[in-house]
């Protein structure tokens, strides 16, 4: 290339300009960069997240014997025990469980849609592609169910007790807002809506995208263009969100 | 026009890195399941938390190095990815040791005898 700097004999110098010193194409390049100030924003929830759950006790007793309570943060096992269809059914974890599956099963269909794009197998490009569509569309469909259900609460609900006028006043709050909830301190639903909410909307974003280029697919514009490889950074893209919910996962469900 | 980086087709047709593709979905499914066995049978600790952190670790380095593609990349892109969140880490296990600490600054009146 004319505007690639050389050295005496020739080779082009890595990085005065005109060749990609990374080898990765300018788009290609900026996805990861993106993701990676994608993972310091998630990385400063996390953190806060763990900063605020370690200034509150935890719970110190039997886990047979925990009760929600806004002195002590909640175990998330107790929390998070219910799965559709099967209301009453104590089945902790199972849900969120569920959830992971289809995400990581999301995300092995897309390498699927990228490997096919690889090969210009514009069928195999699409098959995927509807498959990774379909897995994030549940997912965003499980979490929307997940909210609906703390928010609305458990049948027993939790009796508080606080002070009004000078006087002691016990009752009974059901569910969750971002003032107070049944499960625990108010931090706990505030911080829950907060990370899996800018999650589930990196996911929604994730969705329009991989519906784009399925649209772009279908009408042949990568063939004409004569490589796949938006697939690839929207990919990219899909990943990342996979990989932030493996974090959120284990730090607010299992930890 | 887009430079487009030439993907040369393996010759088996790309089965071979299909095998690689569905091997790392079984290493992430029972790394997964481990963690649910785990988060039922072992009591609640520091230990627990460690694994647990440890494994997501794991996780994380097959998703990036294998389905996002960063292994077999560059060096220097690799480095650019990697070190930054590396030091990341060291930022999350220094403020949850801060928050133990602010927890005991709100109730330093609780500990004192």
């Amino acid at each position: 290339m004319a505007s690639t700097i050389t050295t005496t004999n020739g080779e082009p110098k890595l990085w005065l300009g005109g060749v990609e010193p990374m080898k990765a194409s300018y788009g290609k390049l900026m996805m990861w960069f993106f993701l990676l100030s994608d993972t310091f924003t998630f990385g400063a929830f996390l953190v806060s997240y763990g900063l605020i759950r370690y200034s509150y006790p935890a719970y110190s007793g039997d886990v047979a014997d925990f009760t929600f309570s806004n002195l002590y943060w909640p175990i998330p096992e107790k929390v998070f025990a219910s799965v559709p269809f099967l209301h009453g059914v104590y089945l902790p974890l199972v849900f969120v469980g569920i959830m992971t599956f289809i995400l990581i099963f999301s995300s092995v269909t897309m390498v699927l849609a990228v490997e096919a794009g690889n090969r210009k197998d514009r069928a195999g490009v699409q098959k995927w592609l509807l498959w990774t569509l379909l897995g994030g569309i549940t997912f965003l469909s499980c979490q929307a169910w997940e909210w609906s259900h703390f928010i609305h609460g458990t049948e027993e609900g939790t009796v508080i007790t606080e002070l009004v006028n000078n006087q002691w006043i016990e009752r009974t709050i059901y569910g969750a807002n971002l003032i107070e909830n049944q499960y625990g301190p108010v931090a706990f639903a505030d911080l829950f809506f907060f990370i899996t909410g800018f999650h589930g909307f990196h996911v929604s974003i994730g969705v329009s995208l991989l519906f784009l280029v399925f649209y772009r697919t279908a009408t042949g514009f990568y063939d004409r263009r004569g490589s796949y490889e938006m697939v690839e950074k929207v990919g990219l893209y899909w990943h990342f969100v996979d990989l932030v919910w493996v974090f959120v996962f284990t730090f607010f469900y299992l930890v | 026009m887009a430079h487009s980086h030439d993907q040369h087709v393996a010759a088996d047709g790309g089965a071979a890195q299909r095998k690689v593709i569905w091997k790392t979905f079984w290493i992430l499914l029972i790394l997964t399941a481990f963690e649910f066995l785990i988060a039922f049978t072992m009591a609640h600790g520091t230990l627990r938390i460690t694994i647990f952190v440890l494994m997501t670790i794991v996780k994380a380095f097959y998703i990036v190095g294998e389905f996002m593609h960063l292994r077999h990349e560059t060096k220097s892109l690799i480095w650019a990815i990697t070190i930054p969140t590396v030091l990341l880490i060291w930022f999350v296990v220094a403020l949850i040791v801060e928050g133990a600490y602010f927890f005991e600054e709100i109730n330093i009146f609780k500990f004192r005898n």
